[in-house]
């Protein structure tokens, strides 16, 4: 049941036209970061106010929605953002990736393959991959615009000189569709390959840095590397300590002050459902 | 302005508007697919698809040119009723709506900066026929290949040359949408 006293989805109607114009600009231009309107949501910056946003506006009475932080259901994030959902719209929850039409995710793409009826919508903090590289705006606006990506190839070649090898393990930049470099949110690079030719529609929206930029189904999504280098999606080389899944990408717990660790799923529908023998 | 004006918008503006956003954003997203869409109508010759796609995406922020047929006081009334567009020249345009034909010479209308490639203006072609010999599309959203009619298959191309500017379109009839963003390649 919704809370009446708010507009379905919380957003007035007036920002959500502005948010749904800047989403189709953004899947008009995959990988381009379109500068929103980004409104003061009831929860801070860096708790996901730019998927919440994207989430409003996109969310149909409908739909069943998934909330994920870290591949978890559980955590004070995801709870918070489903229910958040649940009370401002109404729409039906699920923690099930396969019965999800639509997921917000923190920083992970669930391990079970997305579907042409779903849509990811992802949390990021720091939408422009060469912020640490170049802090001025209308220096990195330049470099888009002349997609002079010479820098961020820099950076990777720097990471090989130093460490022997792509040091760089989340947020790991992909070139989209041939054209713009985009960051994909800090999700592991595990999770990179699952980016390319994806059939879900993919979509990201960063509150405090006021960008939403898109990814159509099927984009083609590059991660930079080098010939020489190529680059490779790792995780930690061990299987889950609950559900033994040795493909899956693992969080280390640390579970005692003498040194103790376990490695366990970080998707927690994905363990649950392996643990059963469903996955 | 008659009562006929007044009414005709949506019934239940967050959800109608949802709906309608999804099904826009659907076949913005996977040119070639053909929505369904008619929560609303307005005065001729608008179509209930591009008078759908109005309330959903147009209000006071973004000026919106009128072409040819569709140009009319009755229009005018019901637009500025539902959504108070400011009426401008194509040049200033955010959105612009009529009949292909009516809307040419299409490199008038805004394509954006290499900068902000955003800043480029929707076209809604209304009374698109989609039952034309079909183009094949391949591209962002496609699969392998997707098939639609277009007005004019040189143009669309020519638009595509411009990537990441260029113009974006909706193409709409009767209650019938689809889309076709600058990013997508006509063969």
């Amino acid at each position: 049941m919704s809370d009446q006293a708010y507009n379905f989805a919380y957003l007035d109607e007036g920002t959500k036209r502005m948010i749904r114009r800047a989403i189709l600009k953004g899947i008009a231009v995959p990988g381009y970061q379109v500068p929103f309107a980004s409104r003061e949501m009831p929860m801070p910056y860096g708790w996901g106010t730019g998927g919440v946003q994207v989430t409003a506006a996109v969310l149909t009475p409908g739909d069943v929605l998934k909330v994920i932080d870290q591949g978890a259901d559980d955590t004070t994030n995801a709870v918070s953002i489903r229910k958040f959902f649940q009370r401002t719209a109404g729409v039906a929850t699920t923690e099930r990736t396969n019965e999800a039409t639509m997921i917000q995710t923190r920083h992970r793409i669930p391990e079970t393959p997305l579907t042409g009826d779903q849509i990811l919508v992802y949390q990021v903090p720091i939408p422009e991959p060469m912020r640490f590289l170049e802090p001025r705006e209308t220096e990195t606006r330049r470099i888009h615009a002349l997609a002079d990506y010479g820098l961020m190839q820099v950076r990777l070649y720097e990471d090989i000189a130093r460490h022997g090898e792509i040091a760089t393990s989340y947020a790991y930049p992909v070139e989209v569709a041939g054209r713009y470099v985009m960051d994909p949110s800090p999700i592991p690079k595990f999770d990179n390959p699952k980016l390319d030719d994806c059939p879900a529609i993919q979509l990201f929206g960063a509150g405090r840095e006021q960008r939403i930029y898109a990814l159509p189904p099927y984009t083609h999504v590059r991660s930079l590397d080098f010939e020489d280098h190529p680059f490779t999606a790792s995780k930690a080389d061990h299987a889950c300590a609950i559900c033994g899944s040795g493909t899956s990408y693992l969080d280390e717990v640390i579970t005692d002050d003498a040194g103790g660790r376990m490695f366990v799923c970080s998707d927690t529908d994905y363990c649950a459902q392996n643990a059963k023998g469903g996955a | 302005m008659t009562a006929q004006i007044l009414s005709e918008g949506f019934k239940d503006a967050a959800r109608d508007g949802a709906h309608a956003f999804r099904a826009i954003l659907t076949a913005m997203a996977r040119p070639g697919t053909i929505a369904t869409l008619q929560a609303a109508s307005g005065p001729a010759p608008i179509s209930p698809a591009a008078a759908t796609v109005l309330l959903t995406l147009c209000d006071r922020t973004t000026p919106l040119h009128l072409a040819g047929a569709h140009d009319n006081p009755e229009l005018r009334d019901w637009i500025a009723f539902h959504c108070a567009s400011p009426f401008v020249s194509a040049e200033n345009a955010t959105f612009a709506l009529g009949d292909w034909a009516a809307l040419q010479p299409v490199d008038r209308f805004g394509i954006g900066t290499p900068e902000y490639p955003d800043r480029a203006a929707t076209l809604i072609v209304d009374r698109h026929d989609f039952d034309a010999a079909p183009t094949r599309l391949t591209g962002p959203g496609i699969r392998d290949t997707a098939t639609l009619a277009l007005p004019e298959a040189r143009a669309f191309a020519a638009n595509h040359g411009l990537f990441p500017l260029g113009w974006d379109a909706i193409l709409t009839s009767g209650s019938r949408l689809a889309a076709l963003p600058r990013s997508t390649e006509i063969s």
